[in-house]
């Protein structure tokens, strides 16, 4: 119905946060440049990067989610935009969104979660390898 | 099938991503995220329907399933149209701008 606006929804706000981080960490590093390097001073992957990854997942995620939403008649070109608004099922609507929208951020968060367990521990790895050949 | 084609195409593109890595010029890493999020987000869906029908899930009507792969590739088409889209304005090697300058290295 409109799962898909939960999502989205998470995908604005990570945007937001990774503006935010970004600008902090151009502040911290002293730079002017609007382009950062994916990588810090010490080797790391910047967080705004690792923020990236999350708000590629949902900004895709959500993107051909909805597509698959107007394929099905859920989403409509006109006001309301929504067809179970049109027909007066928004309790339905909310519902579907509380479990399977809710659902979907959660997982696509976790696996976020997951990706960044990964990278820190390939991080240190690596941090250890170098500090064992100097 | 939806699913499936989108995990298939998440699964080819983080393949040549990783071949091609360190170089991601292309951006091919933004390509293969938005595939695994669109997937994440349909495997929900299919562990609902799963949920409310049952065994019935695995074996769906002819016509439904060939809606669901026409559906499908057209996600994958419309994921590389964004993904075009975001490559030609981010421009990475710079051949847009050199282009449209009118000066061809």
């Amino acid at each position: 119905m409109a799962c898909f606006i939960v999502p989205g929804t998470e995908a604005i706000v990570t945007t937001i946060v990774t503006g935010v981080v970004k600008k902090k960490e151009k502040e911290a590093e002293g730079k002017t440049s609007t382009e950062t390097a994916p990588l810090n001073e010490n080797g790391k992957v910047r967080f705004s990067t690792k923020l990236g990854w999350l708000n590629n997942m949902l900004w895709g995620g959500s993107a051909l989610l909805a597509f698959e939403h107007v394929w099905h008649g859920e989403v409509i070109p006109t006001f309301p935009f929504l067809t179970a608004v049109k027909n007066g099922e928004v309790a339905d609507m909310l519902g579907e969104m509380s479990t399977a929208g809710v659902a979907m951020a959660l997982l696509v968060t976790a696996v976020w979660g997951g990706m960044l367990v990964v990278s820190s521990v390939i991080e240190k790895r690596s941090a250890e390898s170098k500090e064992a050949e100097s | 099938m939806t699913l499936l084609i989108t995990i298939f195409a998440a699964i080819t593109v983080t393949l040549i991503w990783y071949k091609k890595a360190p170089d991601n010029s292309m951006r091919l890493g933004m390509l293969s995220l938005m595939f695994w999020g669109a997937s994440l987000m349909w495997l929900i869906d299919a562990v609902f329907e799963y949920a409310e029908l049952g065994a019935e899930f695995f074996t769906p009507a002819g016509e439904d399933m060939l809606n669901d792969s026409y559906l499908g590739l057209c996600v994958v088409a419309l994921g590389l149209i964004i993904w075009l889209v975001y490559l030609f304005i981010k421009d990475p090697k710079g051949i847009i701008k050199k282009t449209l300058s009118g000066n061809r290295a």
